[in-house]
């Protein structure tokens, strides 16, 4: 067999875990090859190792049958081999060209020619269908362009081999139909793809082969052809995984949350963010906000959370206007957040795991005593949440949040949350990056707290989740709720209209 | 975790000889035929001259001690408090006024009260950047560091009209016995006797109120709830808010409580007027303020890591003092300490090229097995 690239026996050790135990992959010419498995399985640890990020404490890399070393990324350019990392590093103020040959630069007595950059990036662009606008700034471009931009500084630095990770995690619908065409392209012209993926439905629409870690071992490499999802997602869990979501209808009680006429302006250029917003999320019901990212899903959150402030309206809890309360109130009104955006808002990424856990309740009497935190008892709620969440990390408790795996970090805020058992569960994309085995525990989690009596406004842009998971769907559009839906009889298709604009219907 | 810690030490400890080898280049550049034995008295540092110097180092030591837990009990909560200088100085002057003219109160409480009077000045001093930071985000470096220059001006001009002036000397005059830091029997150890004389060093019960503070804040910042919201506001302000922690209370307090340590090192310093320390009326921002700065890095921000940072610093300026000796000009001398301490900052950077040095070496010995 014809292989570019083959990793042997890959053995890499952190402080307290292993992240790769004895794992064989080996690439074929011209393939797509996809990585598959679970948060914290050691996919990302396996990709840094081939590009140079880490080296291996055991095991050899061969690039066409030879062993070579790879000690750092300009190693890894050597060989061929180019990376698009799952958060995309461009310099936002600088041209997309000026991205493409940043490092590379053809320079001639000090002077940057940058004609003949031009030429060979417009022609790579238009070889592989990759559309840019070569003088666009990268802050002023969409996501779907900074990827191609990522894919063209590959090409242009003639790498064979090209690993995404999680390429598709951050795009549109349409984007990622894009990519895939973009993908194939790439392969039929006799470049190989390493990517790494937790979608089933995409590695079964795009890889050649896929190989399957789980809890830093190999289980195997299979054809992707021949093999169902089911039995991927069995390879990947370790067991199997129910995709349907059981659970009985809501009996909703009485009103928790209520928006009324709620409306927010942009502070920057005065545009309305939230139009008349009006809703009310009751007991025992999940009531979930679908619309494309953008359309003023945060702001809502925001509104409601306390991050921000509104324009007019008034939003009630229980009865109680808390449209101008303080968020600390708030959250002693028992309302929780699952933020959109876990770094900035989720986590305290410098923290312990075990004093992130107590982000929101370290000030009450439980884990503190006439101020002093009380450290036995936080360590205590720790290893308990850990335990009943399974949240993996190297040092239980005493280990700096930063240095989790996302999922892993996911399921830590959503362990937080959940174990405040709250009246109001505001959860914002919660599955997003998550392998199916956390999002069905995720999942899972939302039910049982609607079954509990909690309220769940759930904010989502994934329709299998919105339609599988809500008691009640209203479709937000350009801050402006378009529609309001019973998803037991709405279709997909016809959700999908509304959010993107071309059909209104009836909000009461 | 222990090797952390090692590593830490070590950074610091090659910051400082790379400092210590730059000032012998200078000694060697300016007197050439006595920067050996030069070298030795600046190692030698609080060692040279018995009790005394190492009373010395301790009377040094007090004063940096509390800029830099200002200045890094600030960095803990992601702000940069330049305006050490000025609040030292607003409260130095604060307790030289009480010291002076509250004649009404008895020895033991004239000078605590003078003392806190002090910190409360310097309190105030930091509340200013700490409020326009909170409320209208206006940078805490710009704004420190204009709170310095009014500090400065400020103080000359109302010290000049007041009672507490000494004309013929253009300083303050000596606060009142009971306004004096006592000596708490620290003049009974830190002395040289050369015949019938006592030679005894300024260090006095100032030392043991700063380590005191230093511990405090340790535990502060560490152990209870409002050290928890303080360092969860400095490392990710977003996620601080989320928590429902107020960050404009925080800032400010965080401002209120960096520039009260400053303060208190002022009151430390002008209390304590049989050492020769007075307010002068000069068109300068005190020296120690500023070496908070180099004090907080060499500490790496940690209260306990402060204490020793100061110390070293103290005793790296004794032994330079004694450099004088061998005839060095005093600005030599000036440069040199610089010098080291300038380096001493550069230990976080070390660090980085320690653990990078260190992993290539593993690299290279793994790549050797493997061959």
């Amino acid at each position: 067999m014809d292989y570019v690239i083959e990793m042997i026996g890959i053995t890499k050790d952190f402080p307290g875990i292993r992240a790769n135990d004895d794992i064989t992959l080996r690439l074929i010419r011209g393939e797509i090859h996809a990585l598959l498995g679970e948060n914290g399985a050691g996919k990302s640890t396996l990709m840094s190792v081939l590009f140079g990020l880490y080296q291996p404490d055991a095991g050899e890399i061969r690039k066409n049958g030879a062993p070579i070393q790879i000690k750092n990324p300009n190693d890894a350019n050597a060989a061929g081999i180019g990376m698009v990392h799952q958060h995309f590093k461009l310099v936002h103020n600088m041209t997309v060209l000026e991205n493409i040959i940043l490092g590379v630069e053809t320079v001639k007595r000090g002077v940057l020619k940058m004609d003949e950059a031009r030429k060979k990036v417009v022609a790579l662009s238009e070889r592989y269908g990759l559309r840019i606008d070569p003088d666009a700034k990268i802050e002023d471009t969409t996501v779907g362009m900074q990827q191609r931009v990522e894919i063209l500084k590959m090409l242009y630095r003639d790498n064979e081999v090209l690993i995404f990770d999680e390429p598709t995690a951050v795009l549109t619908p349409q984007e990622i139909e894009e990519l895939m065409h973009i993908m194939r392209g790439l392969a039929a012209e006799g470049k190989s793809i390493l990517f790494i993926s937790h979608k089933l439905a995409e590695i079964k629409e795009l890889a050649d082969r896929c190989t399957v870690l789980r809890k830093g071992k190999c289980v195997g490499t299979v054809d992707v052809g021949p093999i169902t999802k089911e039995e991927l997602s069995e390879m990947m869990v370790g067991r199997k995984v129910n995709f349907s979501i059981e659970k009985d209808r809501a009996k909703p009680g009485e009103p928790v949350l209520t928006l009324e006429h709620v409306s927010m302006r942009s502070r920057l250029h005065h545009k309305l963010l939230l139009d008349d917003v009006s809703f009310s999320v009751r007991r025992g019901e999940i009531v979930t906000i679908a619309g494309i990212d953008g359309n003023g899903q945060s702001e809502l959150v925001y509104a409601i959370s306390g991050l921000g402030a509104i324009d007019s309206g008034r939003i009630l809890m229980r009865g109680e206007d808390i449209s101008k309360a303080s968020i600390r109130r708030r959250n002693d009104m028992k309302i929780s957040h699952i933020p959109e955006d876990r770094h900035k808002h989720g986590l305290v990424l410098d923290f312990t795991l075990s004093e992130n856990l107590v982000l929101k309740s370290y000030q009450t009497g439980e884990y503190q005593n006439h101020g002093f935190i009380r450290f036995g008892q936080v360590e205590k709620h720790a290893d308990e949440l850990i335990r009943r969440f399974d949240i993996r990390s190297g040092q239980g408790g005493a280990t700096i949040a930063r240095s989790m795996s996302g999922g892993n970090q996911q399921k830590a805020i959503v362990a937080r949350e959940i174990s405040l058992e709250p009246d109001l569960l505001i959860a914002v994309q919660p599955t997003r990056g998550l392998d199916v085995g956390a999002i069905e525990y995720i999942h899972k989690q939302l039910v049982a707290a609607r079954d509990r009596g909690c309220a769940v406004l759930l904010i989502s842009l994934e329709l299998d989740e919105v339609k599988s998971l809500s008691d009640e769907i209203f479709v937000i559009f350009e801050g402006r709720i378009v529609a309001q839906l019973d998803p037991e009889a709405a279709s997909i298709q016809e959700i999908g209209l509304y959010m993107a604009g071309s059909k209104r219907g009836s909000a009461s | 975790m222990k090797k952390q810690g090692l590593r830490n030490a070590s950074a610091s400890l090659i910051a400082i000889l790379a400092g210590l080898l730059a000032g012998f280049v200078i000694l060697l550049v300016t007197k050439p035929e006595s920067a050996l034995q030069g070298l030795g008295i600046i190692l030698k540092g609080g060692f040279n001259n018995g009790m005394k110097g190492l009373g010395q180092v301790l009377y040094l030591a007090t004063p940096l001690i509390m800029t830099g837990l200002s200045v890094g009990f600030a960095f803990k909560t992601g702000l940069f408090n330049i305006g050490a200088p000025g609040q030292l100085m607003v409260g130095g002057a604060v307790s030289v006024w009480v010291g002076c003219t509250w004649k009404f109160l008895p020895g033991g409480v004239h000078w605590v009260m003078a003392l806190l009077m002090g910190m409360l000045a310097g309190g105030a001093w930091g509340l200013v950047p700490g409020f326009f930071k909170a409320m209208l985000n206006v940078n805490e470096v710009i704004s420190s560091i204009m709170m310095n220059y009014i500090g400065m001006y400020g103080i000359n001009f109302l010290i000049r009209g007041s009672a507490v002036f000494d004309s013929t000397k253009n300083q303050t005059k000596n606060v009142l016995a009971g306004a004096v830091i006592p000596k708490g029997g620290l003049d009974k150890v830190f002395y040289n006797l050369t015949g019938n004389y006592v030679d005894v060093s300024s260090v006095n019960a100032g030392i043991l109120i700063a380590i005191f503070l230093a511990i405090v804040m340790y535990i502060l910042l560490n152990k209870t709830t409002f050290g928890y919201e303080l360092r969860a506001c400095g490392f990710n302000k977003s996620a601080a808010r989320y928590a429902g922690i107020s960050e404009k209370r925080t800032i400010m307090l965080s401002m209120v409580l960096a520039g009260a340590l400053a303060g208190t090192a002022g009151a430390l310093m002008y209390l304590a007027p049989s050492s020769g320390m007075h307010i002068h009326v000069a068109e300068v921002l005190s020296a120690e303020g500023f070496n908070g700065i180099p004090v907080a890095l060499l500490g790496l921000s940690n209260p306990i890591g402060i204490i020793f940072s100061a110390l070293f610093i103290a005793y790296i300026s004794v032994g330079g003092s004694y450099l004088q000796s061998l005839k060095y000009m005093q600005e030599v001398i000036d440069i040199i300490i610089a010098m080291v301490i300038y380096f001493s900052a550069f230990s976080l950077l070390v660090r980085d090229l320690i653990v990078k040095v260190g992993k290539r070496r593993a690299q290279r010995s793994a790549g050797g097995e493997g061959a």
